[in-house]
């Protein structure tokens, strides 16, 4: 029996960012799933929970953020890594973001570098970035 | 750019800062060294070697030296050797120097900071452990660019996103516009200096760890014998060596050994036992 495939949900309202991830992701090695907003991402979770959620903040549906806190409800939907990847680029929205369970957080615009090095510390290290806090 | 211009670049460079240029960074020639050629007013590169083979202006040579070296870094870089400095290194110079409460970490090729500051952090981190102890980090870099860049420790959003942990940045940044700056609390930690690897070392004193990650790749091995040698001296007995994943000791100097059971951490080779120095005399 072959070992599972890690599967990354990228969430965005942006085909262009959901073409870019997944071209970066898919690289990596992960299966990649795509929402374009927070409802169907929710449907999707419903049917097969991902291992990992890059999720965008402002999206109509059901923005991230209420995805976010609806999913990490449930005992399954704490389990995936989530990284939001968004424009909301403060202080007081990261804040918030990891107040509301997400792993990790990408300031918009990123590059493959940050995409791969933030996929890295929450998924194939995930042990090593929590040792590390 | 011809062959004897590239010739005499590659050896001014081997002379000044060590750095072998290879045949296969060719390329980066053109592209590091025109920005120095339009702020010192050189219409073309071959002016401006024309002027480094006359010599006399030492902030060219300086520029020319700067722009050829490699500033690729951000912070808790390939992470296992972070890793090792927190649950190996650290660790045993805490028990090591116990009594006097004093730890001296030398980070050689600081580049913009991004290294001296993540050890910095880890620091921090380790908290009650090292409290009442005098921590010294000295951060070096050839390039005073660099190092200026370093002391400011402020970084664009592209930079803290590379291999920062978001919790960290929120502990240890405050964001500025675009940009972030790390604390004062942990700049003041490390004394950064501009310093070349071919220069003497006794200035700096000596040390219980000292990191040059990914700086010997650029060396010849007769300049990386010589670096290492040098890092032999600078260490205190007991004290580590952390290399890039793709740099080592061997074959290169018999004052340094790979730790056995930690990949990328060398020591103090073991001296020999008198019956060992004699069986080999």
């Amino acid at each position: 029996m072959s070992p599972r495939e890690t599967t990354c949900l990228v969430v965005d309202d942006s085909a262009v960012i959901r073409k870019v991830a997944r071209r970066i992701i898919e690289d990596i090695g992960y299966v990649v799933v795509e929402a374009e907003d927070g409802d169907t991402a929710l449907e999707l979770c419903a049917e097969s929970m991902p291992d990992v959620i890059l999720l965008d903040w402002n999206m109509p549906n059901r923005d991230g953020y209420a995805f976010l806190q609806e999913l990490r409800q449930s005992e399954a939907g704490r389990q995936p890594k989530v990284i939001f990847c968004t424009t909301e680029n403060d202080v007081g929205a990261i804040a918030r973001a990891l107040h509301a369970g997400a792993d990790e957080y990408i300031m918009k615009p990123f590059d493959r570098d940050i995409l791969t090095a933030k996929l890295e510390q929450v998924g194939v290290s995930a042990k090593a970035a929590s040792n590390l806090i | 750019m011809t062959e004897l211009d590239f010739e005499f670049l590659r050896a001014y460079l081997k002379q000044r800062s060590g750095l072998a240029l290879t045949a296969e960074k060719r390329y980066l020639v053109e592209s590091r060294l025109a920005p120095v050629c339009r702020r010192f007013n050189y219409a073309t590169l071959r002016d401006l070697i024309g002027s480094l083979k006359v010599g006399h202006d030492t902030a060219i040579e300086r520029a020319v030296v700067e722009a050829m070296t490699t500033n690729e870094t951000f912070f808790f870089r390939d992470r296992l050797p972070f890793d090792l400095f927190r649950d190996v290194v650290l660790p045993e110079a805490i028990a090591r120097n116990a009594a006097r409460r004093r730890l001296r970490i030398w980070c050689a090729a600081a580049s913009t900071g991004q290294e001296p500051y993540s050890i910095a952090m880890l620091l921090q981190e380790a908290g009650a452990k090292l409290a009442g102890w005098q921590v010294d980090i000295v951060a070096t870099d050839i390039s005073s660019e660099v190092i200026d860049k370093a002391k400011l420790g402020l970084y664009s959003q592209f930079e803290v996103q590379r291999g920062l942990p978001v919790q960290w940045l929120l502990k240890y940044f405050t964001q500025i516009g675009e940009q972030w700056q790390i604390a004062a609390s942990l700049r003041s930690m490390v004394e950064f200096r501009q310093f070349n690897l071919l220069h003497g070392y006794e200035g700096l004193g000596t040390f219980d760890v000292i990191f040059c990650r990914n700086v010997l790749i650029y060396f010849d091995a007769p300049t990386k014998s010589e670096i290492l040698a040098r890092f032999g001296n600078s260490l205190v007995p007991g004290g580590a060596l952390l290399l890039g994943a793709a740099e080592t000791v061997i074959g290169l100097t018999d004052r340094l050994a790979p730790d056995t059971k930690h990949r990328g951490l060398y020591g103090h080779a073991p001296v020999p036992t008198p019956a060992l120095r004699a069986a080999a005399g």
